[in-house]
């Protein structure tokens, strides 16, 4: 935590912005008070900033590859089945998996707010929680899939799932072609965070050209 | 409400930008509002809905021109007031000048790993049994509260049909404004596209949004 000295000193605040001097007055005042503790404030930066994130969720989504049975308990009865990996937690008390299928393709959203599941994705982007996602999402996800590159067939249809409650929603991608054989760790390493929103889709292996006969 | 924060649906916002390599945090100010929003939220002097119905009932024109963590900020500012935590010549000094209130309780960096993990569900045990059943085709109330609730206006007096039950959880409507929990069944309801959006629905698309059963009747 080298900016934590950085943030609680308060002596010269010249040259800060006014919404810096006013969160910086406002962590004083709640800390004098005795409502928050300073330590804590640090370590729940630290653990968000650092710790919890989209690679939890890749190694969901990389279980469920390689385990049929895990995948099936996933997609009946997310919350547990996550914490098989030791992972859940605040935000991510009440979790649905969904799948993708040459089919159906989900994308999630909070139009209401910024609702998202922590503990598998880490806190969300800002363009998730900015107007034109949370606009758009319900009323042309083909449109927004665009603005992320993403082209699906014209025969999937889309399933958009807005986190209304405190039921959090997590995509399972389809499992990239020519990932056969690979490693847990392999295929997590192919799992973006969009990949799980719905907004992107896994990366995809580079196929090897095949070899021209002598 | 009927607030800037109910985005579904409208239009002139522009393109999604997606930030290439995005930071957790943009600025050193928004990791202490964040933090200070958690911790005061462990509290108990307010909770979860709580602090979404401060959020979006800024006034529109102020929630649509500010950074998430600057709705946040300006929501912790007017929920420790609200509550009389501080008062708003501490707030303005940046410093004490009467005692603080008692909180339930104080979030210590060294409980906050295992509590986090454990989480604060909202699923509460059912006062009854559910009305409704998968597969019951339900129709949303086309109500219009002015305090906090979960049921977006595009989804409003809309044809659905129940698609899971989750049980019965926390009812925000009430529970925002320290009515009470209330627990009430929550149901993913499932819409066509083309009963929400018509004619510029996404060909076949589907939208859900889970549902308090006090948002639904029987179509």
């Amino acid at each position: 935590m080298t900016h934590a000295h950085a943030d609680h000193d308060h002596d010269h605040g010249s040259d800060l912005s006014p919404v810096e001097a006013r969160v910086r007055a406002l962590e004083s005042l709640l800390v004098e008070k005795g409502y928050v503790d300073p330590a804590a404030l640090d370590a729940l930066v630290e653990m968000y900033e650092t710790r919890i994130g989209p690679h939890l969720g890749a190694r969901v989504v990389a279980r469920a590859w390689v385990d049929p049975a895990f995948r099936a308990r996933l997609l009946a009865d997310a919350t547990p089945t996550i914490a098989e990996l030791d992972i859940g937690g605040r935000g991510g008390e009440h979790m649905v998996a969904v799948e993708n299928t040459p089919e159906v393709h989900n994308l999630v959203v909070c139009t209401l707010c910024s609702c998202y599941p922590w503990p598998v994705l880490g806190l969300p982007p800002v363009w998730y929680k900015a107007p034109p996602y949370r606009a758009r999402a319900v009323i042309d996800p083909r449109g927004v899939l665009a603005e992320f590159g993403v082209s699906l067939p014209e025969t999937t249809r889309i399933t958009v799932w807005d986190s209304t409650a405190e039921t959090r929603f997590m995509v399972l991608p389809m499992r990239p072609a020519g990932t056969e054989g690979f490693s847990e760790a392999a295929l997590a390493a192919l799992v973006t965070r969009d990949a799980m929103i719905g907004t992107g889709l896994p990366r995809a292996v580079p196929v090897l050209a095949p070899e021209m006969p002598a | 409400m009927n607030g800037a924060q109910d985005l579904g649906g409208a239009h002139g916002f522009g393109p999604v930008v997606p930030e290439q390599d995005e930071p957790v945090f943009h600025a050193a100010w928004e990791r202490r509002v964040f933090a200070l929003a958690m911790a005061m939220g462990y509290t108990g002097a307010w909770n979860l809905d709580g602090s979404r119905a401060a959020r979006e009932s800024l006034p529109p024109a102020r929630y649509l021109a500010s950074s998430y963590y600057r709705i946040w900020l300006e929501a912790l500012e007017k929920q420790i007031l609200a509550k009389d935590l501080v008062t708003p010549d501490e707030v303005a000094a940046g410093t004490a000048s009467v005692p603080a209130r008692p909180v339930a309780r104080v979030l210590g960096a060294g409980e906050l790993g295992p509590r986090f993990r454990a989480g604060f569900p909202s699923d509460r045990p059912a006062d009854g049994p559910a009305c409704f059943a998968v597969g019951d085709a339900v129709v949303t109330r086309n109500d219009h509260p002015v305090g906090h609730t979960r049921l977006p206006r595009y989804a409003r007096g809309r044809r659905g049909v129940v698609e899971r039950i989750h049980g019965a959880f926390v009812f925000p409507d009430t529970n925002a404004y320290g009515a009470g929990e209330n627990p009430v069944w929550l149901y993913t309801v499932g819409f066509a596209a083309e009963a929400l959006w018509g004619a510029s629905a996404d060909p076949g698309g589907r939208v859900t949004v889970a549902a308090f059963e006090p948002y639904l009747d029987p179509a």
